[in-house]
């Protein structure tokens, strides 16, 4: 019998260690896995690399990740925190506590899809002519300059999800899926929390990510807004 | 002579203007996203976000506020009739695969021959965000950009070479300003349309490069919105 749903934070999390890659789903709040992040900023683990759209997420909901310097590197198109003062993560860009892969939105999002579909790397004229592409091989198709981009694959992915089932397949609200399914297929072991894990199983129209890419899910409520 | 320089939502509305029936666009964070106030009645414009919606409608009110419905600048939105979402690389596919007719963007320097700069203007103790824009820039069929004239201290964003880091090279078609409304040439700048009152001399002084005049340049003008 398949039944990939986890009794607590505890097994959620089992095996995650140091020097491991960790992916987050989640845009503007919508697809954060907010439990899962607070989980992994209370273990010991270090040395970590995150991928991440935003750093500023991150910082939010588990601050000591950054405080206690146990994130080595970061993957991410927006390291910016808001308003004039600084964030402990660009405070630590700045003296070098942590290092930075600041990439276009699109290379981002498709360098984990690649990752999660045996792809080891790809050509986009995205970022040719900026300092976003120092260093990185050039080819020019059809008259078009572009860059080498490489894949991004992970030890864990921590995302959220509105429902699952007991095969790991899940249903997305509203904007919830951003970067949630490509993760799921980029990493070794995806968790993910659930406002509902159903009786039974989901029906077919409603499942936004099948379960194979899923290893362990959790029901959790949604604390925003509490 | 005195003019009076267009506010945030008056260059929002005269960049709308341009909207054509029918077009697929993104509008980027800031100023950008002020456009879909301004839309003329009667078109329909298809708005696109970068984190995964085709079909953004206004920004929710207070009942309709859904924390899992955000744009990319992470309002709390509404849906048109109509819209789809779906995932991050679909959505750049969409982007990077030629699929958006207009993107609307911020910008900190453009150059006369349409090199953009606005991700990374190196402010202290600041990290970078990148986001959408360089996908954007590269990859939409028309790159506009919406910005002041000129910085707070009143030095030049419209420029010979941009000073900050590039998001793309020779990528925009059109810069709406508080002053003007400017085209990139191969000929370089092309001022489109001048604000009532400003002189041709006063205009070039806030400007970091030559700016030529199209034959039917026209006034600049838009209602108190």
């Amino acid at each position: 019998m398949i039944d990939k749903r986890v009794a607590n934070l505890d097994e959620a999390l089992a095996g995650l260690g140091d020097g491991m890659t960790i992916m987050f789903g989640g845009f503007g709040g919508a697809g954060l896995a907010i439990h899962l992040i607070k989980a992994l900023a209370a273990l010991p683990a270090k040395d970590l690399t995150v991928v991440s759209n935003s750093v500023r997420f991150l910082e939010d909901f588990g601050p000591a990740l950054f405080e206690d310097k146990r994130i080595k590197h970061a993957v991410a198109s927006a390291a910016r925190s808001r308003g004039s003062v600084s964030g402990i993560s660009e405070i630590q860009l700045a003296d070098g506590t942590l290092t930075l892969d600041i990439a276009p939105q699109g290379s981002f999002a498709e360098r984990i899809r690649a990752g999660g579909a045996g792809i080891p790397a790809f050509y986009t004229p995205t970022s040719v002519g900026t300092p976003v592409a120092d260093g990185k091989e050039h080819r020019e198709f059809n008259g078009r300059m572009c860059v080498l981009e490489t894949a991004l694959t992970s030890d864990f992915t921590l995302m959220r999800a509105d429902k699952a089932d007991r095969y790991g397949n899940l249903y997305f609200r509203g904007t919830q899926g951003n970067f949630g399914r490509d993760m799921a297929a980029a990493s070794k072991c995806t968790v993910v929390e659930v406002r509902e894990i159903v009786e039974g199983l989901l029906p077919q129209a409603d499942i936004h990510v099948p379960g194979v890419f899923v290893k362990r899910i959790i029901q959790l409520p949604d604390v925003r807004g509490a | 002579m005195s003019f009076k320089p267009l506010s945030r939502n008056q260059i929002a509305w005269r960049a709308a203007q341009d909207l054509q029936d029918g077009m697929v666009v993104n509008l980027g964070l800031g100023m950008p996203v002020l456009c879909a106030n301004y839309c003329p009645e009667g078109r329909e414009v298809l708005l696109q976000s970068e984190n995964g919606v085709l079909g953004v409608g206004p920004v929710a009110t207070k009942e309709e506020e859904d924390l899992d419905q955000t744009d990319a600048g992470s309002q709390l939105i509404t849906l048109i009739p109509g819209a789809s979402i779906f995932s991050s690389a679909d959505s750049f596919a969409m982007i990077r695969g030629g699929h958006i007719d207009v993107t609307l963007l911020g910008g900190f320097e453009v150059a006369e021959n349409g090199d953009l700069a606005n991700w990374d203007a190196d402010m202290p103790g600041k990290g970078p965000l990148i986001g959408g824009a360089m996908d954007l820039a590269e990859g939409a069929k028309e790159v506009r950009i919406m910005m002041q004239h000129t910085t707070r201290d009143g030095s030049a964003r419209l420029l010979k070479a941009c000073n900050y880091k590039l998001t793309a090279p020779a990528c925009v078609n059109r810069i709406y300003t508080d002053l003007a409304v400017i085209d990139v040439t191969p000929e370089g700048f092309v001022v489109r349309e001048i604000l009532d009152g400003l002189s041709r001399d006063e205009l070039q002084a806030k400007s970091g490069a030559a700016l030529r005049y199209a034959d039917d340049c026209g006034v600049l003008s838009a209602p108190d919105v």
